[in-house]
């Protein structure tokens, strides 16, 4: 898919997504090696958007899992149809059992979820599993299982196998370690917080418009608020919020009182918002 | 690297070697990951060392905090250059000027180069050209990069002008960069003294380990405040098994009296034996805490993690002291949350000196006995944390030997490595003579430790 590290980030950049070394370095190997990737990191670093831009890059369809707590497998997997089924059995009343039988457990009566679907035809396609730490422990489980071979087995039908392999992507927030074996599977990437330079560059291609001098203030005082002990620090996501939020209001500099007055666009806890006001020498929020 | 040249022989054993020496610290490397990094290496080439760094990272590790390990010990197997740098040994001064120029331009490639100049110019002892080793305490000492400061800001403003608000920032910007250079100088330390000394051997000594096996006593205050993050997954796990450990002691064993009356109905042959119940009791705790500057990393630690499992115990109650002693029970509700201020909470509300700052554990042990005596009793198992070093006043035995008396067991943890128990001011071999003392020099040995001693 890609012919060097270079090149993954050039195209990466064309969708909008800005990579950084790390970043782009892993995505060359997991489609390299054919591994899945797992990607770690705190909230709003860029990891879903990722997989986005790879399914972009590649002009393969995104698949998504969205794993929560109780995600189980007829909808990560495959589902039976039932209702229609119900309504097949009683409009067939002639058939022997049999037949209707064959019949109701065949291809049109199958749902197929994002693991099915990722791994069935032709087209290239990116499987995202995102938010996989949110899952319970069983679901891994079934992920390893389709991660390893990438086949599944419907007892009705028989095994499907995939005849191209989607190119994976697992995100995590870290609430919860996952086990040790699905990890093995896949290459591992942790996403930080951005080098000042490269957030420079995100803000100013998300936020077209912005001064590049307020730009590069706006990443020094973010980059200031991560340094604090808060207890929770701004991502990225709420750099280019807090961009938006400034450019709004027409400001072309930073002052104390635009600061103090936009602060919550950054931070969400109210003891975090006067510990930094504090800490930036504000005057009283 | 073409990728029809593979991977050649030395960089397999390299890599070989490098995966080694993760493992002795504790990273678990498989052989598919191995097999991976070199196919890694292999699909990267090695002309592009930070592309590799993240090859093999990528292939190698499995978690976020691994890599903290991981930085320094490739730098020691795949390092910048061998030997020092071409030209004439750096001057002082100028050395000085060139790197406020890096730190104003925030150019850390540019910092690199230096730190290796400066390591390799001032960095060197014993007896030149062909030194003995490689100091980087010595080349900060003599480079001092922390007095650059306000020449540093001075110039960044001079060149981009006052930026407005931002401004505020800019010293703590400063300093962050020089933390950044101090760490470049660290590593090629490092680097030069594994070439001299077989890099196996430098890996072993000298890379910062995960959190739970820093020494509470050598680690800096960032790995301090990354260790007590990691209370509440040790203390999850502490639970389990202090649980585990709980439900096996109440199956109890066969109460052969019980199971032989019951075999009186199958004609005297014992067809069901009956298990002794046991009455789970949850253990009484006390915690005697050192909290002087020596130790604190140490025992504030305990004390969150103590205060963790407090579900495990009836009671708990927590006494700090320096040279008095003062119980902060209360002071610990609110100290997960905000585990860094715990420290200092305590020092500021509790009462833990007299009239001098140092630790006397004979005055404070004393007054224990006498003011808080009855919180000990048959049921109570008592932690002494500490170092045992008394600044050489009355170790107050007598008072050790009254709680003892008291308390179901006391146990004495100590951080300090076993070897130095006795020497200078430590009273720890007298103590030890009395309670049993444990060293306790990391979270990994305190954890084991704790649920090895905990009564169930
Ligand atoms: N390197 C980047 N290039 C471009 N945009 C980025 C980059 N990193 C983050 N963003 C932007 O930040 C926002 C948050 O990203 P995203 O939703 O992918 O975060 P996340 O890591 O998946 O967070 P969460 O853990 O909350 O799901 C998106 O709007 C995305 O466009
Ligand atoms: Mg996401």
């Amino acid at each position: 898919m890609f012919t060097s590290v270079d090149d993954v980030s050039a195209r990466l950049a064309e969708t909008g997504y800005l990579a950084s070394p790390a970043v782009a370095t892993t995505v060359f190997l997991a489609d390299r090696l054919g591994k899945p990737l797992l990607v770690e990191g705190p909230a709003g670093v860029g990891k879903t958007e990722l997989a986005k831009a790879v399914a972009q890059v590649a002009q393969a369809r995104l698949v998504r899992l969205q794993c929560y707590e109780g995600v189980d497998e007829s909808r990560a997997l495959y589902e039976w149809n039932h209702a229609k089924q119900l309504l097949r059995i009683s409009a067939g009343r002639d058939e022997t059992w049999d037949a209707t039988r064959t019949d109701i457990f065949s291809e049109e009566f199958l749902l197929a979820r994002p693991l099915l679907t990722a791994i069935r035809g032709d087209d290239p396609k990116v499987l995202l599993i995102d938010e996989t730490d949110k899952a319970d422990v069983e679901v891994e489980g079934l992920l390893l299982e389709v991660l390893s071979d990438f086949q599944v087995t419907v007892p009705e039908l028989g095994t499907v196998t995939a005849t191209r392999r989607p190119f994976v992507v697992l995100t995590s927030n870290a609430t919860r370690e996952l086990s040790e074996a699905l990890r093995r599977r896949c290459l591992f990437l942790h996403i930080g917080f951005p080098e000042e330079e490269l957030e420079r560059r995100i803000v100013r291609m998300k936020v077209p418009g912005i001064d590049a001098a307020l730009a590069e203030s706006v990443v020094r005082v973010v980059g200031a608020l991560r340094a604090m002990d808060l207890r929770k620090v701004p991502s990225v996501a709420e750099t280019i919020d807090w961009a938006r939020t400034l450019l709004a209001l027409g400001a072309d500099t930073l002052d104390e009182d635009i600061v103090r007055d936009t602060l919550g666009v950054l931070l969400k806890h109210q003891d975090d918002v006067l510990k930094a006001a504090a800490k930036l020498d504000l005057d009283a929020v | 690297m073409t990728a029809d040249a593979g991977v050649t022989a030395d960089v397999a054993s390299r890599l070989t070697d490098f995966v080694a020496a993760l493992r002795a610290h504790g990273v678990r490397v498989g052989t598919g990951e191995t097999v991976d990094a070199a196919r890694a290496v292999e699909a990267l080439g090695l002309a592009d060392r930070e592309l590799l760094r993240e090859g093999l990272a990528a292939t190698l590790l499995h978690t976020t905090g691994q890599r903290q390990v991981f930085d320094p010990v490739f730098d020691l197997y795949f390092p910048h250059g061998v030997g020092g740098p071409e030209g004439e040994a750096a001057d002082r001064d100028d050395l000085r000027d060139r790197l406020a120029a890096a730190l104003t331009a925030n150019d850390s490639a540019w910092m690199g180069r230096l730190a290796i100049e400066a390591v390799d110019g001032f960095g060197g002892y014993g007896s030149s050209p062909a030194s003995d080793g490689w100091s980087s305490y010595q080349t900060l000492d003599r480079i001092r990069p922390q007095t650059l400061l306000a020449r540093v800001r001075a110039e960044v403003r001079a060149q981009s002008g006052e930026s407005g608000f931002a401004d505020r920032l800019l010293d703590d910007e400063i300093r962050r960069r020089i933390e950044v250079f101090r760490a470049l100088v660290a590593a090629e330390a490092r680097r030069r003294v594994a070439e001299r000394r077989g890099r196996d051997e430098i890996a072993r000594r000298a890379v910062a380990p995960t959190a739970d096996r820093v020494d509470f006593l050598y680690a800096g205050k960032d790995r301090l405040a990354e260790l007590r993050r990691t209370v509440q997954p040790i203390a999850r796990k502490l639970a389990t098994r202090l649980a585990a450990r709980r439900r096996r002691a109440a199956r109890g064993s066969i109460d052969l009296r019980r199971t032989l009356r019951g075999s009186l109905s199958t004609g005297g042959v014992p067809m069901r034996p009956v298990l002794r119940r046991r009455r789970p009791v949850r253990p009484e705790l006390v915690l005697l805490c050192d909290v002087s500057g020596s130790v604190s990393g140490f025992s504030d630690f305990t004390m969150l993690l103590v205060q963790a499992l407090h579900d495990q115990f009836s009671k708990l109650r927590v006494f700090a002291f320096v040279n008095r002693i003062d119980e902060v029970t209360g002071l610990l509700e609110h100290g997960v949350a905000d585990s860094e201020g715990l420290g200092a909470r305590i020092r500021s509300e509790a009462t833990l000196t007299g009239w001098h700052g140092s630790s006397d554990y004979g005055v404070a042990l004393g007054e224990f006995a006498e003011r808080y005596g009855d919180a000990v009793g048959p049921r109570t198992t008592v932690f002494v944390l500490g170092d045992a070093r008394t600044n050489l006043s009355d170790p107050n035995l007598a008072a050790v030997r009254q709680i003892a008396g008291r308390a179901r067991r006391v146990y004495w943890l100590n951080p300090e490595p076993r070897p130095q128990w006795g020497t200078g001011d430590s009273a720890a071999p007298a103590y030890a003579e009395l309670v049993e003392m444990h060293e306790c020099r990391t979270a990994r040995q305190l954890g084991a430790l704790i649920a090895r001693l905990l009564p169930v």
